[in-house]
């Protein structure tokens, strides 16, 4: 198939180049001011169709990503397909090329299988940014996380990053380890050894001894250990029934962040959470309620890193 | 598979300059007309907001502030305006152009806006300087300053500056150049001649 267009898709963090995460989040920035103003409206993307294709539920990226296309003046469409009804494979395509056929400018997509956003970017015109794919990748929450760390501690590069929790599982974690890592900070993970395999560490690079920007801990302590940045992952708990741990109450007792173990970060250590947040589990309340939580600053920086994603995504489209 | 072009800028060493219509201390002096021009016009620096049209807007619009705070005694007020977001070319440029900030933190209800920009040429970012304004507020009136107009033949739009340092009749095959301290190696304006196609 033929692609008149230039592509600008986001596929995931793994394909962009250091100076691509730096260029996106410097735009992202500019962007908001915007979020800021009464009238929170820009004339940029009138007359572009975004499309926000939902194959997973969601309720924090997909809002972010429609408000981010409306505050551009893009026509935003939501589509929630509910994963069950649809089977893989031609249904997809068959999906992508219908919607491709009504000319839409950008498909946003979430899926519960990895690969899809590829493999739609493959048959689509239109750019294609990942929303979250599986286990894969969750770009935009990469980046809005790196934008509230750099809002904090003004850099990246050298900072000691603990991630806590399902590693197996999480997109978010894939994506903060290519970003962080990119960008020359070092990333601790910890969490049941079920959840957090030991060749994790091979994940980026094969490099080994101390040096290397990927470590896997034994205990969560030794991963929060002077951390400047300490991020929670969210329990699956539509996974419980898998058995990667006995219950929620041990998870809680083993893994869960509270104050103490926050001690044991660096005194200006922030903690960040993808939300939705299953307080007392992975998180305790006075953990997410302190003021070294900035969950909220988190979506607040989505919007404007999603807005910066949908303006290189469709700003200039003929070439 | 992804080129985020940001950084594609116009390779501005190929131009050949053709003649340098004003140098520093030219330059100086038309800043300093314009800054007279301006508070004579109002009557003053009350409710005066210069703002000042990125890149090369903002540093003009610093040294008329600096210029009108010395004839009046009075600091008028201060902005920044990008205008990227409100192209009328962004499907047309291929690569996505810079987003800058824009700083208006002063309310700009009831106020003199004076729009600075170093050329004015086809009008159509000032018209999009106009629309971001009408974003933000509702202005008492909204004056236009150039350094170098480049004459109205260009003009796209009906839009003229109210305060010129210098009207230059160019043709479309020329380019002008603000050269500021702030950007550039030189202070001074000059015309090149384009690249043959």
């Amino acid at each position: 198939m033929d692609k008149p267009y230039r592509r600008r898709d986001l596929l995931g963090i793994r394909e962009l180049t250091e100076a691509d995460i730096r260029g996106i989040l410097d735009t992202a920035e500019n962007f908001r001011e915007i979020n800021a103003r009464e009238i929170k409206k820009v004339p940029t993307l009138r007359g572009k169709t975004v499309i926000n294709l939902f194959f997973e539920n969601s309720t924090r990226t997909r809002t972010s990503f429609e408000l981010a296309a409306k505050r551009l003046s893009a026509d935003a469409v939501n589509i929630s397909v509910s994963s069950s009804s649809v089977s893989k494979g031609e249904t997809l395509v068959d999906t992508a090329l219908n919607l491709d056929a009504m000319q839409p400018d950008c498909i946003v997509v979430r899926h519960g299988s990895a690969g899809v956003p590829h493999q739609l970017a493959k048959v689509s015109r239109a750019a294609v940014v990942n929303a979250g794919d599986g286990a894969n990748e969750h770009p935009t929450q990469a980046l809005l996380d790196a934008m509230t760390i750099r809002e904090h501690k003004k850099k990246i590069q050298g900072l000691e990053v603990a991630i806590v929790g399902d590693i197996l599982h999480s997109r978010v974690a894939r994506s903060n380890i290519h970003l962080l890592t990119k960008l020359g900070a070092k990333v601790r993970v910890a969490g049941p050894g079920t959840l957090v395999p030991k060749d994790f560490e091979f994940f980026i690079d094969a490099g080994g001894g101390d040096e290397r920007s990927l470590q896997v801990c034994p205990h969560v302590e030794d991963a929060i250990q002077g951390a400047d940045v300490v991020m929670i992952l969210r329990i699956q708990r539509e996974r419980q029934d898998s058995a990667y741990f006995p219950t929620l109450r041990e998870y809680a007792v083993h893994y869960g962040l509270t104050n103490d173990r926050l001690d044991l970060a660096k005194k200006d250590a922030i903690v960040l959470h993808p939300g939705p947040m299953n307080r007392g589990i992975e998180i305790a309340s006075e953990v997410a309620d302190s003021s070294r939580s900035l969950i909220l600053d988190q979506v607040k920086y989505g919007v404007a890193v999603r807005m910066a994603v949908l303006y290189l995504a469709t700003g200039g489209s003929a070439n | 598979m992804l080129c985020y072009d940001l950084h594609r800028m116009p390779d501005e060493k190929s131009l050949t300059e053709k003649s340098r219509i004003m140098d520093s201390a030219r330059m100086k002096r038309a800043i300093s007309r314009l800054a007279s021009e301006i508070v004579e016009e109002n009557q003053g620096a009350k409710d005066v907001y210069i703002v000042g049209i990125r890149r090369r807007g903002v540093p003009l619009a610093e040294r008329i502030v600096d210029k009108i705070a010395e004839i009046e005694g009075e600091m008028p007020l201060f902005g920044i305006i990008d205008i990227t977001l409100y192209r009328d070319d962004l499907s047309t440029v291929g690569a996505s152009p810079i987003v800058n900030r824009t700083e208006l933190d002063t309310d700009i209800d009831d106020k003199i806006i004076v729009l600075v920009d170093d050329v004015l040429y086809t009008g159509r970012t000032i018209r999009a300087a106009l629309d971001q304004l009408m974003d933000f507020g509702r202005p008492r009136k909204v004056q236009l300053a150039v350094l170098i107009d480049r004459g109205r033949e260009h003009r796209e739009l009906p839009i003229q500056a109210d305060f010129v340092g210098k009207t230059v009749p160019t043709k479309q095959s020329e380019i002008i150049r603000v050269m500021l301290k702030e950007y550039d190696e030189v202070e001074g304006v000059g015309i090149f001649e384009k690249p043959s196609e």
